[in-house]
């Protein structure tokens, strides 16, 4: 067993799970590396109609292989907050190390990728070429890049839609390309900006699933943006619920489901209490006032 | 090495530094790397004749010479801009107005023809995006020959239109108007045609539910939808209105308008006189687009768009 | 089966023409056999058989139905407002094919299908030309007939083809091809700095409202009287357009799209090549397209300041000295077809290389 999987198992409340926790645990999860330390961070900035405060007093650490939702309600700042990370928005007080170094240079080391909201390919692009964006602009040799293409598209069940082009192709399916991006140059950090947003729920509830199953293949560490509580509780070990603006963190809450779960694990006592105490924190957090 | 968290205060943002920092200063800038490189043109290419007069290559001359001499010639090969401005003021401020050598002259012989053709030519091009838009005929037919009409060079054909019209007997402002209204036609056809469909299918549904007529359904919403397309193409057709008027001049060798003066300066060699027609014709144009775009303001405002 | 009052209306009045007063000859027995059997034609379509029978049927009966005063203005005259019966049915003819034009605005098609509504406009178009100049004896001086000019196209190929050289194959191409290319250069370099992209602009913006063939006389000046003036000419003017359409295709990346190449760590070069050059290419192409009717239109004018004794401008101003109109139009028609060709051309290219933007998809 790999040791993300045993802090996955280790995180497991007794009464959940018949699988055996290891004897090593605690000392399993101390010796995990910190993948994404946030301290003290706080971004303010300048409109016309005065400073906005977008974060303020975050301190967070992501051990790597975790997967951690950020949940609250619009404008809260978690948007913000995975810029922050992805050297895409600059903070006015604090610090982020990412692998140790500064979001720029985790950047430049191209530690992570990300997904948006929105598929943003490229129309002139077919799917496979999308995928080879990130292996060109590293200077790849063209092999290897299509290698490693067809192998990521058929990781998100995409095999053989190599050559359509993002037009021709569904909401969810672009989606799953942009994912495949995400992951061709292989980075050890996923950061997702609420990917599955604007999908219907049911192509939703099928990526879900999938992310589950390339997440423990693949160990990554994740952070994910989303709206949605029952898709934080269904993936994520760590939901960090957040306020409306000032952004503040109001509660981290552990989930802890088995791993072998599929989207029937959503009807279960364990789901349900979990998802209950981030809607508690949520609404404790004026995220439901007018 | 942790800092605290500091809320930063806010910049007062004063609207003229912005102002000053985006817009004047680089403008400013490029002006006046244009007026630098002009004046070294301007001595690149008049030295020639000038160190002809001053004595050839033998003689003796200061640069200083050399400069004055290239920058002050009554027929350069490139005028300095303060020559031009020179005449310009001259022939704008310095003679009456209805002056033969009044630039303000020529330029309203020029503007009449222009406004007129524009009035034609924005009149035409909106009746015909109504009917291509109404009328699925003319949509199929009458489109895609409109769209290869401006393949045809009309200013090419102006001598023609001009000498034939003159044959006929009318000469003056309606030939000119003429050319300048099937110049404009077309940017105004077009655009009003994709303003008038631009409304949003879920919009032209609504009606329909409320039993619209055509005749309601255009006046309350295809008309007011395609304001903003109408005065974009305005802006355009009266630039090309203006050119198409100047072009019509050339011909017969009118004797009026800055076309005209055009033509006479390149007879006559004079120029610094074709400098300044050319930059009165462009502050002209100017103008006309600015006025074009006060209505569209005014129009706006009315109907409730707007900062 | 529903009749209109158009549809009655048109062999009524072609029927009317038939017994009309047409001039000293009347109808001869050619002419005569071909308006009765349009006539036949016309009302047999009316009666709605299959939708290819009956467009059929109408095109022949329009076919015809032309022949007919083609035949009669044959004879002498005078014919003109002393000849009714003859515009009664020329005027039945043109409502056929208005009703003709208009069943065929319906036909459901793309690609060929759409071409045979234009197209017969085009033509009847041509037809009531040659049919009305000839028949009310326009004087040749004020508008020749499409057969006059087509006689000089047919016989004057000798000096219209060098004129199309000099104008088109090296003042056109060589000034359209540069001034674009400068636009596009200078657009880059204005993007990459920023200073000079809002100094630059607003200064365009004032340019291109100049009449710019203006400055024609100033480049004979400046590169002499041959076709490197023109050119000159063509290339001020195709400047602006590239210029100011470039700026704004490069500038028309989306946000998203930016950051993702932010995050991929990809430099300047990288991100224009494979980003904003791709997404800039459908305005670079717009632009190109009205660069293409711009040279031709500028290269003709700036030949009426002055030219060798070649150019489309320069027979076009000589020739209406001269009073020889027709020879006038058929320089025009050389004029439209080449640039509607190159148009063509360039509209093709941009087919093949955006063929991702969605303004092709339906």
């Amino acid at each position: 067993m790999s040791p993300s999987d045993s802090l996955s198992h280790a995180a497991l409340a007794p009464q959940l799970s018949a699988a055996p926790v290891a004897r090593s645990a605690a000392s399993a999860v101390a010796a995990t590396p910190i993948a994404i330390d946030i301290r003290k961070l706080a971004l303010t900035y300048q409109t016309a109609d005065g400073p906005v405060v977008a974060l303020s007093e975050i301190d967070l650490s992501v051990r790597r292989g975790e997967f951690v939702s950020f949940i609250g309600p619009s404008g809260c700042g978690k948007t913000t907050l995975m810029r922050v990370i992805a050297d895409l928005a600059t903070p006015t007080a604090g610090e982020v190390a990412v692998n140790g170094v500064s979001p720029g240079a985790a950047r430049l080391a191209r530690a992570y990728g990300y997904v948006f909201q929105a598929p943003a390919l490229y129309a002139w692009r077919n799917a496979l070429r999308n995928v080879m964006l990130p292996l060109e602009i590293m200077g790849m040799p063209a092999a290897e890049r299509r290698a490693r293409a067809e192998k990521y598209l058929g990781m998100v069940g995409l095999a053989g839609f190599e050559r359509k082009h993002p037009w021709q192709l569904s909401g969810g399916m672009q989606q799953r390309v942009s994912l495949a991006r995400a992951l061709a140059f292989e980075p050890d950090l996923l950061l997702m900006d609420e990917p599955f947003g604007a999908l219907d729920e049911i192509t939703r509830d099928h990526l879900n699933e999938q992310l589950l199953r390339l997440w423990q293949q693949t160990q990554k560490t994740v952070i994910f943006v989303t709206h949605s509580i029952s898709e934080a509780v269904f993936l994520s070990g760590r939901i960090v619920v957040m306020s409306p603006r000032p952004g503040r963190i109001l509660e981290i809450i552990e989930s802890r489901l088995p791993a072998a779960r599929g989207l029937d694990v959503r009807e279960t006592p364990g789901f349900l209490e979990v998802a209950h105490r981030v809607r508690q924190a949520l609404r404790a957090g004026h995220s439901y006032d007018d | 090495m942790t800092t605290d968290a500091v809320t930063i205060p806010a910049l007062p943002r004063a609207f003229g530094v912005d102002l000053l920092t985006q817009r004047v200063v680089p403008v400013a800038a490029v002006v006046a790397l244009i007026l630098v490189a002009w004046y070294a043109l301007a001595v690149w290419l008049n030295s020639p004749q000038v160190i002809e007069r001053l004595g050839g290559a033998e003689g003796s001359w200061s640069t200083q010479e050399l400069l004055r001499g290239c920058w002050s010639m009554e027929r350069p090969v490139l005028p300095a801009p303060h020559q031009i401005a020179q005449d310009l003021y001259q022939s704008v401020f310095g003679t009456p107005i209805d002056s033969k050598r009044s630039l303000v002259f020529h330029a309203g012989v020029t503007v009449s023809a222009t406004v007129l053709g524009f009035a034609f030519g924005a009149v035409l091009g909106i009746l015909l995006a109504v009917g291509i838009v109404h009328l699925g005929v003319l949509d199929r037919s009458l489109l895609p020959w409109i769209i290869a009409s401006q393949t045809v060079p009309i200013l090419a054909i102006a001598p023609m239109i001009v000498v034939v019209l003159g044959n006929v007997g009318l000469s003056g402002l309606l030939p000119k108007a003429i050319i300048s209204m099937y110049l404009c036609f077309f940017p105004v056809t077009i655009g009003m045609v994709k303003g008038l469909r631009s409304p949003d299918p879920l919009q032209l549904d609504l009606l329909r539910t409320y039993s619209a007529s055509p005749a309601q359904v255009f006046w309350k919403l295809r008309w007011p939808a395609a304001t903003a397309f109408l005065f974009a193409s305005l802006k355009v057709a009266i630039a090309v209105s203006l050119v198409g008027a100047i072009v019509g001049e050339l011909p017969t060798g009118a004797q009026a308008g800055l076309g005209a003066r055009l033509l006479s300066g390149s007879y006559y060699g004079q120029t610094i006189q074709i400098w300044s027609a050319l930059i009165m014709a462009s502050l002209v144009g100017v103008a006309l687009v600015y006025i074009v775009g006060g209505v569209e303001r005014a129009v706006t405002r009315a109907q409730g768009g707007g900062r | 089966m529903r009749l209109r009052l158009a549809d009655l209306l048109a062999p009524a009045l072609m029927a009317a023409g038939l017994v009309a007063p047409i001039g000293s000859q009347g109808w001869t027995a050619p002419a005569l056999g071909c308006a009765v059997a349009a006539l036949a034609g016309a009302a047999l379509s009316l009666r709605r058989w299959n939708r290819a029978l009956e467009h059929g049927l109408s095109l022949l009966a329009l076919f015809l139905g032309a022949c007919a005063p083609l035949i009669v203005l044959q004879g002498p005259g005078p014919f003109g407002v002393e000849a009714p019966g003859l515009w009664l049915f020329l005027g039945g003819w043109t409502l056929l094919l208005w009703l003709r034009l208009e069943a065929l605005a319906r036909l459901p098609g793309r690609g060929v299908a759409t071409l045979v509504a234009p197209a017969l406009f085009g033509v009847a178009v041509l037809y009531l030309w040659q049919v009305l100049v000839v028949g009310f004896a326009v004087p040749q001086v004020l508008l020749p007939s499409p057969a006059q000019v087509g006689h000089v196209l047919a016989t004057r190929m000798d000096i219209l083809w060098p004129d199309f050289r000099q104008t088109f194959l090296k003042a056109v191409l060589a000034g359209f091809a540069l001034g674009s290319a400068l636009g596009f250069v200078v657009a880059v370099v204005a993007d990459r700095i920023p200073f000079l992209k809002r100094g630059l602009l607003p200064l365009c913006n004032l340019l291109s409202a100049m009449p710019i063939v203006g400055i024609a006389p100033i480049m004979v000046m400046w590169f002499g009287f041959d076709w490197q003036s023109k050119a000159a000419v063509i290339v001020v003017v195709t400047f602006f357009p590239m210029l100011v359409n470039t700026l704004a295709g490069l500038a028309s990346a989306d946000a998203m799209q930016r950051d993702l190449m932010h995050c991929l760590a990809a430099g300047y070069a990288q991100t224009l090549a494979k980003l904003r050059l791709p997404t800039a290419l459908p305005f670079i192409f717009n632009a190109l397209k009205i660069n293409s009717t711009l040279a031709l239109i500028s290269a003709i004018v700036a030949e009426f300041f002055g030219s060798p004794i070649l150019g489309l401008g320069f027979r076009i101003s000589t020739e209406v000295a001269k009073l020889n109109v027709d020879v006038v139009w058929a320089v025009i028609a050389i004029a439209a077809l080449a640039g509607s060709m190159f148009y063509g051309l360039i509209a093709a290219v941009e087919r093949a290389c955006t063929f991702w933007h969605p303004s092709y998809r339906s």
